[in-house]
């Protein structure tokens, strides 16, 4: 099966800079893909190069098996959601929806009925005729959506589109974009910084740094198993444990990581690691902590851990000793990049 | 418990800073006090004189006397219409409206080009270039442009050295826009013109176009069109407002203008030309007035005519 989306040894460079270097990974058809790193990692040129408003310095890309490299944004079969909407602001929401049929040269009243269809599917029905100044931010959204989605584009690309919203609003589109993007069985293409965005929205995500892929998986493979230490920092959440401490719970002395819910407390006495609770952070369905295992448990790197209580359990108030238990297996080792 | 903060609860004021809490607990005190001067500027000085300009021409002369009758009357706006005064404004306007398209285009992708590429140093000097030629006294601009134009100046000798002076002479001797030579003849009014307002054009449409983010224009070939398209549909309707208020400039200021016309061209006479001699040689001050109030006519159907067509609908 060819992929919707392949880059093939794609660098883009500007100067010095290697915005993507040596870059291969492809992207299945009706996948729902994100590409998370931090500002600068090479993800948003990467969508880019997929729309066409970058040229790759080497390498190819290939939608659906072609070559389109060298095509220019107009012959590409995707379409983008801006991150700031790039809604126009002359145009009424109706037009700005109609504005690539009516580019492809679809007669009118076809235009306005698919457009109006396309708002409706949106949850806009009836906001044709307002200017995007109108909307609000959530709405505007949509209307990118809606403007895409009606040409019927083969790969959807989505450039941090949920960066601008409140976090009640993105919550909510999180849960609309995927239901969707479901609905529709499109390729999206999705940037974000945010790793909680990305694991809970993708079906599978690609973690950039420096212009390079870290890691390609699903949201379960990148949180509970990261391939290096940039992963376990950035997506978050695990414990990124030194050789030292990885060594101190019983594993290889190499970088692992160890997720706060595979640890469980118990008392200080017979345990094979103790540590004193320094903080702790009320999450709703659980409590994290956070133990410190006293100098010396690592010369070079963090010596505290966190670990998850669930609701329920009783949650031991800072400065207690508590000691630490967890499962073989549990700890995964991961490279030092 | 150690104390960060420390001190009295409310500063100490001074009679500056009394004044400060003033204008701060009344806004409006402040902004009667900025916008006051200015409007009574505008308001007394500028409005009050066009005011008096216009009653002005709702009198008549009287062609024997030379004095002017202070009845109302519609008579002297009757004078507009003679034929010779109805070609002054028909040359001036059509002037007017070639130099404002002429400029539109000339100075559209340098404004573009200022606004989408140039950066730091680039567009400081874009500034410099574009601001310079208003530095420099707008008489003797006009005179270099003379001699530029002449029948021994740098055209002239550009085209006989390239062996097209026939193509030159030919042009120069095609009624209504040619003449003795390029000095002489309406083209090079229209040149000057357009050189001479030429900035006026391009810094609002920059200043449109600076306000379009690059985004709408990536939209735009995002959702299929082409550069041409996306000029069309997207880059144009948001730097009309720009081109409108650029064209609001070149066109009144080639309505109004009295020199260029007598230094470089024909005799023949345009809008501010006749302004200037009614009011001065002639002293028929009413007529002066009723040709003064022609290019505020145009202006205000032109705008009327923009507005409706939509060029204010992107600001």
């Amino acid at each position: 099966m060819t992929s919707a989306v392949s880059f093939r040894g794609v660098s883009r460079h500007f100067g010095s800079v290697r915005a993507v270097d040596a870059l291969d990974l492809d992207i299945a058809e009706g996948e729902f893909f994100a590409m998370l790193g931090p500002s600068g990692s090479g993800k948003t040129t990467c969508l880019r190069l997929i729309a066409g408003f970058e040229t790759p310095t080497a390498g190819r890309i290939e939608l659906f098996g072609e070559d389109v490299s060298g095509l220019p944004p107009y012959r590409r079969a995707v379409n983008t959601v801006f991150q700031d909407y790039a809604l126009f602001p002359h145009l009424n929401v109706l037009d700005n929806v109609a504005y690539g049929l009516m580019i492809a040269g679809v007669p009118k009243a076809e235009r306005r009925r698919r457009a109006e269809e396309a708002l409706g599917m949106m949850a806009l029905p009836g906001y044709g005729g307002r200017r995007p100044s109108e909307l609000s931010g959530g709405q505007r959204q949509r209307v990118a959506l809606a403007r895409a989605l009606v040409n019927r584009p083969r790969v959807l690309l989505l450039d941090e589109p949920l960066g601008a919203l409140d976090l009640k609003l993105r919550e909510q589109m999180q849960d609309e974009l995927k239901t969707l993007q479901r609905k529709v069985g499109i390729t999206f293409v999705f940037v974000t910084h945010d790793q909680g965005e990305a694991l809970s929205m993708a079906d599978r995500v690609a973690v950039f740094n420096d212009g390079r892929i870290q890691q390609v998986g699903t949201p379960e493979e990148v949180y509970a198993r990261p391939r290096t230490r940039f992963v376990a920092d950035f997506v978050g959440g695990s414990n990124v444990l030194s050789p030292g401490v990885a060594a101190l719970f019983g594993g290889r002395p190499a970088w692992a990581s160890l997720r706060p819910e595979a640890l469980r407390l118990g008392p200080p006495e017979g345990a094979r690691i103790t540590g004193v609770v320094t903080a702790a952070r009320y999450l709703g369905a659980a409590t994290r902590l956070v133990v410190d295992l006293g100098a010396g448990a690592s010369p070079e790197g963090r010596n505290d851990v966190a670990v998850l209580v669930p609701g329920g359990h009783p949650v031991p108030a800072p400065g207690t000793r508590v000691g630490l238990a967890w499962d073989a297996g549990a700890l995964h080792p991961m490279a030092a990049e | 418990m150690t104390a960060l903060a420390d001190g009295a609860p409310v500063r100490r004021a001074g009679a500056g800073r009394r004044l400060s809490d003033l204008l701060w607990r009344r806004p409006g005190v402040l902004l009667a006090l900025l916008l006051g001067p200015p409007l009574m500027w505008l308001g007394v000085v500028y409005l009050g004189s066009l005011f008096a300009l216009l009653l002005q021409s709702f009198f008549s002369i009287d062609e024997f006397s030379g004095v002017i009758d202070r009845t109302p009357t519609l008579k002297t706006y009757g004078e507009l219409l003679r034929p010779a005064n109805l070609d002054i404004i028909l040359r001036t306007v059509v002037m007017a409206a070639l130099v404002t398209a002429a400029s539109v285009v000339v100075a559209f992708p340098i404004a573009y080009y200022a606004a989408r590429y140039a950066k730091g140093r680039g567009k400081a000097l874009f500034y410099l270039g574009i601001m310079l030629p208003l530095w420099s006294s707008y008489l003797v601009k006009v005179y270099a442009w003379k001699l530029i134009l002449a029948k021994e100046g740098i055209v002239g000798w550009g085209f006989e050295s390239l062996g097209l002076g026939g193509v030159l002479n030919a042009f120069l001797a095609v009624p209504g826009i040619g003449g003795n030579s390029l000095s002489v003849s309406p083209t090079g009014t229209f040149l000057v013109f357009v050189y001479v307002w030429l900035p006026f054009m391009i810094l609002p449409i920059q200043a449109a176009l600076e306000r379009v983010p690059g985004s709408l224009i990536e939209a735009s070939g995002d959702l299929g069109a082409t550069p041409g398209q996306t000029f069309r549909h997207v880059i144009w309707p948001l730097a009309l407002p720009g081109v409108v208020a650029g064209s609001i400039f070149t066109f009144s200021l080639t309505l109004g203008d009295y020199i260029i016309p007598q230094i470089i061209g024909t005799s023949a006479r345009f809008i501010g030309l006749a302004v200037y001699q009614y009011q001065g040689t002639a002293g028929n001050v009413p007529l002066a007035a009723a040709f003064a109030v022609v290019p505020i006519v145009i202006m205000g159907v032109y705008l009327a005519v923009a507005r409706r067509m939509g060029a204010f609908d992107a600001l």
